[in-house]
Parts: C-alpha cells; structure tokens; sequence
C-alpha cells in the first residue's frame, strides 16, 4: 500500500492506496467525486478525463499513485462561487448534452483546448475534442457549446 | 414569477443542471454501506462443454466472498430465466455454453479489484464444440442443432409471415419489370458511453429488495423478477426497481441479462448490498446486438416505374437465445411496415428466426421494432430498381409515394397510416440541398471519372406502441402512464411509467403540462425510474414515452383542470358553464376580471374546497392510443468518394423529418443530430465482427469504432416538416391522438441515403 495525497478542485485527499488503483476510481471512490465517469477502460471514450496540472488526462489510464501531489480539476471544480463556467453555461444554452454521461470528460477538455486557444476555428474544435466520445448529440451542438464558451470567455476578458 | 412556455419553445433544460455539475446520479455513483462487488467469470469459447470448475484458488484470494456457478443455482432454478420472447435464457451455465463471453460464474468480493482477482483465479475446463455462426448454414438439413433443451430438433426459432403470398408470386411471374436483391445490415451495437450495471440490495428481516439498475422499463422488470422469483418467496409489493439517470439506453437498456439476476441471487446469498458494473468489453461483446438481418428483397413494377409488389424474406440471427424485446405477438417486430411509403397492394414479407452461438439479442436500437430494418430494405429496394429503370431515384419514388389525399391510408400488409406528405417531404429535401444542380455536378464528374454519389431515403415509420387490442409485453398492454399533483402553493410533482436517457423529459413532459395547465415549467418536477412511486408504466424504447405518457400527462392536466372549474366556480359564485379556460386561469365570461388562478384554485383544493367535494387537485392516466403514429421523412447525402483511397467525405446531408406537433424545437433538433451520427456509423464504420471461431474481434472502443469529431459528417442542414402534415393532436380538441413522435428518432435512415450515396458513387 502506498500513501498519496492529491489535491482535487483544491482540497486534499490522502489515502493508503494499492499501487494498481487506478486514478479515475480514487476520484470517484476514495475522494467521493462520482462527476468523472468511466466510459471504456481503453483510453479510448474520455469520459474519464480530468485536468492535471491543467492538462486534459484521461483518469483511467494512470494510477493514483503517479498522481501523488499533483493538483487535478474535475467537473465538480468547474462552476466557482455556483457560477457555472463559460463552458457549462455553453453547453446548457446550446444543448450540448443529451444523457450527460460523457459531458464532464468533454467538458474539462474544452477548457483546457479554449486556454490553449482562446479563438478557435470549428475545425480546431473538432480536432481537439476528437478524443471524447458522445453516442446521443452527434456533436453538433457540442462544437456550438465549445464556440459559445470561446466568445463568452472573449466578452468577460475584454 | 415566471411564465408557462407550453408547446412550440425551445426551453432550456431541466435535467442539465445536475449533470452539467458532475451531480448525476448514475449507477456507478450508488454507493451501499457493506456493499461487496461482483465480477464475472466468461467463456473464451463460442461453443463448449464445460468438464469442470474450480473455485478453490478463487474463494482463496484475499476478499472474495464466494464464487457462484450455474450448478449452484440449481437448487433454486435460478440457472434459466424466461425471455420476453415466450424463450429462455442460461443465467449461467450447467454444463455448455453457447457464446464467446458468456457468463460462466460470478465471484462477488470486498472490492471492484478483489472480485477481478476472483474472476482470474477461478479455474474452467472447457472442452471446445464447433460453434454454428451462420444463421443461413444454421437452417440446412443435418445443421448441428445447439439448443439441446428444446424439444423442436432445429435452429429455426420461429417462422413469421404477413401478406398474400400467391399474388405476390403470381405478379412477380407476370410483371414487366421485377429486380431482386440480397442486403444484409450488419450486426451492431448500442454502445452507450455508460455500460450497463446494478446494485442489489436484499433485506432479509423484510424480505425486501430494492434493485437499482440500469432499465428503461423498471416497472416491467419488477413485475419479471416477482414471477421468476415467486418460488422462492418474493413478492412484487416487496421489490423496488429504481432507474437511476442513464447514460445513454437506445434498447440496450431494455433487455435482462445475466447480470442483474447474478447481483440478486448474490445479495440474497451474502444479506449484503452487490454492486455489478460491467466493463466495455463486456457490454460490447456480450450485451443485446441490434440488426443483424439477412434480406432478400424483390419488387415487381411496370415498365414506366410503378411498384407493382414487394416480397421480403429475412433471415434474423438470433444468437443464442431469442432475448429480442418485441412485442408479444411481433416476433419480427413492425418489420411489416416494409411497404414504406409507397403505394402499391400485394406484398409478402416473411422473417425465420435463427439460433447460433453468438450473444442474444434483436434490440429496437434507435428506432421501433425492427422498423430500421423495414425502412432500409424497402429504400435500398426502390434504389434498386431505380438503377435498374435507369430512372432519377427521386423520381421513381414521386411515382411511387402515397397521395395526401388517400389518408388514412391502409398498407397492403395491414396497418393503417395516419398521415403522411411524403413528396412534399422530399420536395422539401431537395429544394434545401439544391438536388437538379448536384445531379449535373455529378454528371460532369463521373466524366471525368471522379466518384460523387447522391443518396436518398424516403421513409415511413411506426411508433408509439400501442393500442393495447395489439400490443402486450408478456400479456401487459403497452400503455404508459403520468400521475400529477399539484400542491397548496401551485407548485407541481408529476410521475410517469417511461425512463429518460437522455431524451429530456423532465423538460418535455413539464412543457405539456404547463400548456395544459399554464404551470411555468420551473414549477414542475418530473419523476421517473422508481417502482415504488411511479405510476405502472411500460418504460422507454421504441420511440414510444412522448406518444404514450405524453399523451397520459395531457389528460391528467385535462381531468384536473376540471376539477378545478369547480372549484374555480365556486370560488367565483358563478356557474360552472359560465367558466371559461385561458392558460393558468378560469374567467367569468363577459368578466374577464373575475378570475382565479390555477394557483389560486389549487390552494383552494385544501383550504377551501366546496362541500362534498373531495380534498386535493391531483389526477392519474393510464393512457391506450387508439394507434400508432406513422412519421415520414426525406433524407439525403452528397458525398465524394476518392477513386484511390476510397476515402468517404459526406459534403452534406439534409434531413426533413415530420415531427408532429413540435413540443420542444431544441430537442427535437438535438435528437435527429444524435440519430444522424449513429446511422451513419453502420453504413461506415461499425459492425460487430467474429472470427471463425466465434470470437467477437470488436470488443473494445479500439475495434468497434464509435463516430467522433472527426468523423462526424459536415455541413448538415435539418430542415423541418410542417406541423400542419400532421394528423396528430389538435391542441385544443380533446382529440387524444398526441403524435408529438420526435423522441429518438430512428437511426438508420441516414443509413440508407449514405449507403445509397456510396453505391450511386460507385456505379
């Protein structure tokens, strides 16, 4: 067993934790966060996907331990004072989730790809978010939540 | 305070809030005190006697609990269970099984982790049988016959047929023209992001069990599991079936499989809580398939392009069992609807089912009952006779459509469609795509030996199952249901028997109440997915909830609504006739000014009711459609196809759809984007493959390949029908026909104009 602690939307979490744990079910068991989902277990669908460090990872791929004092963000850290975030509000008003199984994986992606690039084409969209899978929309309205989200966040920074 | 939007808004969401949170409540998110977990043991073989098993290092590794095999279910006859389909069905085996991955045992542990270390410590001494893979080899004299259990000597499960046979044969001897054609639509899968899972929860001082589950029809599964487990001594007041959110169903979700009945008999076993939470290549290799039809088509016609008739014969792969979630009397489903929108009176359709050793299955994916497949033989048909005629595609079908003016309109085999304007559909389709230019575009390129194919698919579905006089799911009749009460302070709960995943219907079913009503949607909470306080409902598939509790909500609205003219009456001190209705209130005709709210009128229902008036504002339907309704629609794609690559780029696709009376523009519109993307995946990408063996070579997201961003067709255009196409509800009669039809719209006509568009490419 291995003790680690993770901080997750800016609170410690420690455990004693087989080394085989996998980091999405630290999140959603150890630390009780159950918004990041498990959708394939091949790296394959990204409903899994949390922010480490600010980079989009897909959580069940790596082990906890390998997370040891990192700082992660997932879906439960996104809205701040319960403001919803430019990107949930985008995906609200365009209608970019159906049974919102995939939504928090695709979600931490945008607002790491709209950091990187705050004024995207729709194909940089497309291209950026291709690793997340979404069986109900069809993605059409998820281009339009994520081109929603570029302008919202243009408009507050101006 | 805010205002009731009714029919015709795009209102926002309900459901988004928690999800959008991370505040779903899944069912991997149900967490028990105690809770143990189970895994799965499954075959490596399709076909297989299995000589032994060794449980001994399993029930050795640190914290598995126990180790259940199909000789430990037994003594309790747990080791079959019935199907909808009047079959059974091996929970696990006693001695052979039937399919690759198949359940073989379960190992219930301390952990998700431990119980893995079970399932890979448990020892099986299989000894290999030749699988039968091919349903049309399965039906041959001297076939190996692989259900054992059953008396009949032969794979053939079943023989279906619908129509006149003899006139049929007779016009296709004597008619100028006939074309046939073999088609096969792959063997496919839902795929749900979510997989499928449950907790089971046994108290064994109350003999109550409480399943949560991932089920589109939870009523129906608490009826199933009492009759399967009354011998044991469950009884169906003391089983609780709650659905949870769902992460996608699309039929997936209706079936029963092992399992569920595993988590139960193991929380019986342990008195414990079990959690069951299949991985995705668990649910990808053994859960319910869809499709996987074997047609052969024929069409008579005259030589200037009139259909004469049709005749369809299927051969449908089963697998294993025959676990499809049709109808009671449909064992093909509604593939009778295979005349699809054209016009003609001898047709002969017949569907054989067959057993083979491949995972059961022959869920509505996306669509009614077998109706993706009905659209896509009789589309696929059309086009081939049109190749044959050299004829415009869209012209043979203007030849062909059935005419406004002849609905209602009874199909040669035998249902009676409500309404249709199926060339103004298409017209519709190829005004916004621009179809005369395309077609010269797309002469002058195959000139110069370029490849552009142009496709289309003009269907006719049947939805919203059913009249009662013909629909039953093992003896219950298809109705659904909505319960509304409405509080002292106007505010709203309403339950229904249907299950979301995805569809929003805690915001559609708050929209027909509030136009029925005048309640703002924010006043409303809409409840679904649990056994103990849900009316009895029949659940979600088929697109069927917004046609049938749909419908239940409406009435319910309408029977409190007159309860509350009399109270509103006597509020007023008027008379009940001199009552008239405007959204949210009752006036005094002539006095507009003397109103009373319907917030007004429902804190009256417990303060203030007239004498001998029953307390409270509350109704309850359980709603029976006179019939189905029949949506129609006009599809079509442009692609290029690279002559050296093959390389497929669909340019555009337009979809006209008839929705009906449109309840919710943005859902509507959301839901045919969804459908478009996976009926395109069949005819490019998806298919559940086996290898000579059996084995399921598509078992992970890496094989069976799921549309992405970047696959996902470019530059589509939906346009919508006109509502007035619609026979459906009138809004202000009491006409109870509601033909709001857009939930889940069927997936695979885009299928057929994309697959079409690649053949028109090709030749």
């Amino acid at each position: 067993m291995e003790k680690v602690t993770i901080n997750i939307n800016g609170a410690d979490y420690s455990a004693e934790v087989e080394p085989r744990l996998l980091l999405v079910h630290f999140i959603r068991e150890n630390a009780n966060l159950t918004g990041t989902h498990v959708g394939c277990d091949t790296t394959s669908c990204g409903a899994c996907t949390i922010l480490l460090d600010g980079k989009p990872v897909k959580s069940c791929t790596m082990f906890a331990v390998q997370a040891n004092g990192k700082h992660l963000t997932t879906v439960e850290g996104l809205a701040q004072n319960g403001k919803l975030s430019p990107v949930q509000e985008g995906f609200h008003e365009k209608h970019g989730l159906q049974c919102g199984f995939c939504t928090p994986g695709m979600m931490l992606t945008s607002v790491a790809f709209l950091k990187k690039n705050p004024n995207p084409t729709e194909g940089e969209i497309r291209w950026a978010i291709s690793g997340n899978l979404c069986r109900c929309t069809g993605y059409v309205n998820i281009v339009e939540a994520v081109k929603y989200a570029a302008e919202k966040m243009k408009e507050s920074n101006q | 305070m805010a205002e009731a939007m009714g029919f015709g808004h795009a209102v926002k969401r309900k459901e988004d809030a928690r999800f959008l949170r991370g505040r779903g409540n899944y069912i991997e998110d149900i967490k028990l005190p105690g809770m143990l977990w189970l895994d799965i043991v499954r075959s490596p073989f399709a076909h297989a006697k299995i000589k032994s098993i060794n449980k001994e290092k399993a029930l050795a590794t640190p914290g598995v609990a126990a180790v259940i095999t199909g000789a430990d279910l037994v003594p309790y006859k747990l080791e079959w269970m019935p199907t909808l389909m009047s079959d059974k069905q091996m929970v696990l085996p006693v001695d052979t099984v039937m399919y690759y991955a198949q359940e073989v045992a379960a190992v219930i542990a301390t952990s998700r982790y431990a119980a893995a270390d079970g399932v890979a410590a448990v020892e099986v001494d299989y000894e290999p049988l030749t699988p039968v893979l091919d349903p049309i080899k399965a039906l041959e004299p001297g076939a190996p016959v692989i259900r054992f259990d059953r008396p009949e000597k032969t794979n053939r499960i079943w023989h279906w047929e619908v129509g006149d046979k003899a006139a049929v044969e007779r016009e296709l001897k004597n008619a100028a023209v006939t074309v046939a054609q073999d088609i096969y639509i792959p063997r496919i899968h839902v795929a749900s992001i979510e997989t499928c899972g449950c907790v089971a929860d046994w108290d064994p001082v109350e003999g109550h069990l409480t399943l949560y589950m991932t089920t589109q029809a939870p009523h129906a599964i608490r009826t199933v599991v009492a009759l399967v487990t009354g011998h044991l001594g469950l009884a169906e007041h003391k089983i609780r079936v709650i659905s949870p959110d769902i992460g996608g169903g699309f039929g997936g979700k209706v079936p029963v499989y092992p399992g569920y009945v595993l988590a139960t008999a193991a929380s019986v076993l342990t008195g414990k809580p079990v959690k069951w939470i299949e991985d995705r290549s668990e649910n990808l290799q053994a859960d319910s398939f869809a499709r996987d039809y074997h047609i052969h088509g024929e069409l008579a016609a005259t030589k200037d392009g009139k259909i004469t008739a049709m005749k369809m014969g299927v051969v449908a792969d089963h697998g294993a069992f025959d676990a499809a979630a049709n109808p009671s009397k449909f064992p093909a489903g509604l593939f009778s609807i295979a005349t699809g929108s054209y016009d003609f009176q001898k047709a002969f359709a017949q569907v054989d089912g067959v057993y083979t050793n491949k995972p059961p299955g022959g869920i509505a994916y996306r669509c009614s009952f077998r109706v993706t497949e009905a659209v896509h033989a009789i589309e696929r048909m059309v086009d081939v006779l049109a190749h044959k005629l050299n004829m415009d595609p869209a012209e043979l079908r203007a030849k062909n459509f059935i005419r406004p003016e002849q609905f209602p309109y009874k199909s040669a085999l035998g249902w009676e469609y409500d309404s249709g304007n199926y060339q103004g559909a298409l017209d519709k389709a190829k005004q916004i795509i621009g179809y005369d230019a395309l077609r010269q575009e797309q002469k002058a390129k195959r000139a110069r030996g370029e490849l552009m194919g142009i496709g289309i698919s003009t269907f006719t579905e049947i939805v919203g199952a059913g009249p009662s006089h013909t629909f039953d799911i093992l003896g219950i009749k298809m109705f659904d249901s909505a319960e509304i009460r409405i509080h002292p302070t106007g505010k709203v709960i309403a339950r229904f028997g249907t299950k979301s995943q995805g569809q929003g219907h805690e915001t559609t079913y708050a929209q027909i109440i509030a136009e029925e009503l005048g309640i703002p949607e924010e006043d409303i909470a809409v409840e679904e997915g649990d056994t103990d306080t849900a009316p009895y409902g029949l659940g979600t598939y088929a697109s069927r909830s917004t046609p049938t509790a749909g419908a239940a909500a409406a009435i319910a609205s309408r029977k409190i609504r007159d309860k509350s003219r009399k109270i509103a009456a006597h509020l007023l001190e008027a008379r009940e006739d001199d009552l008239a209705w405007e959204k949210g209130k009752f006036f005094v005709k002539g006095a507009p000014d003397r109103a009373k709210t319907i917030q007004e009128i429902a804190f009256a229902a417990y303060t203030n009711h007239p004498l001998g008036m029953e307390a409270g504002l509350e109704a309850v339907d359980y709603y029976d459609p006179p019939n189905l309704t029949f949506p129609f629609g006009a599809y079509i794609c442009v692609m290029d196809i690279d002559r050296g690559t093959g390389q497929v780029k669909i340019r555009r696709f337009v979809a006209v759809d008839d929705c009906g009376t449109i309840i919710n523009p943005m859902i509507v519109d959301g839901q045919i984007a969804g459908g478009l993307t996976m009926g395109m995946a069949p005819a490019l990408m998806e298919e559940i493959v086996y290898d000579d063996n059996g084995v399921n070579l598509t078992g992970s997201f890496s094989d069976y390949l799921l549309p992405d961003f970047e696959r996902e067709r470019r530059g589509v255009v939906v346009g919508r029908a006109d509502n007035g196409w619609c026979a459906g509800i009138q809004r202000e009669k009491t006409d109870e026909r509601m033909c709001a039809r857009a939930i889940r719209l069927s997936a695979l006509h885009p299928l057929s104009a994309i697959y079409h568009a690649q053949r028109c490419g090709r030749f």
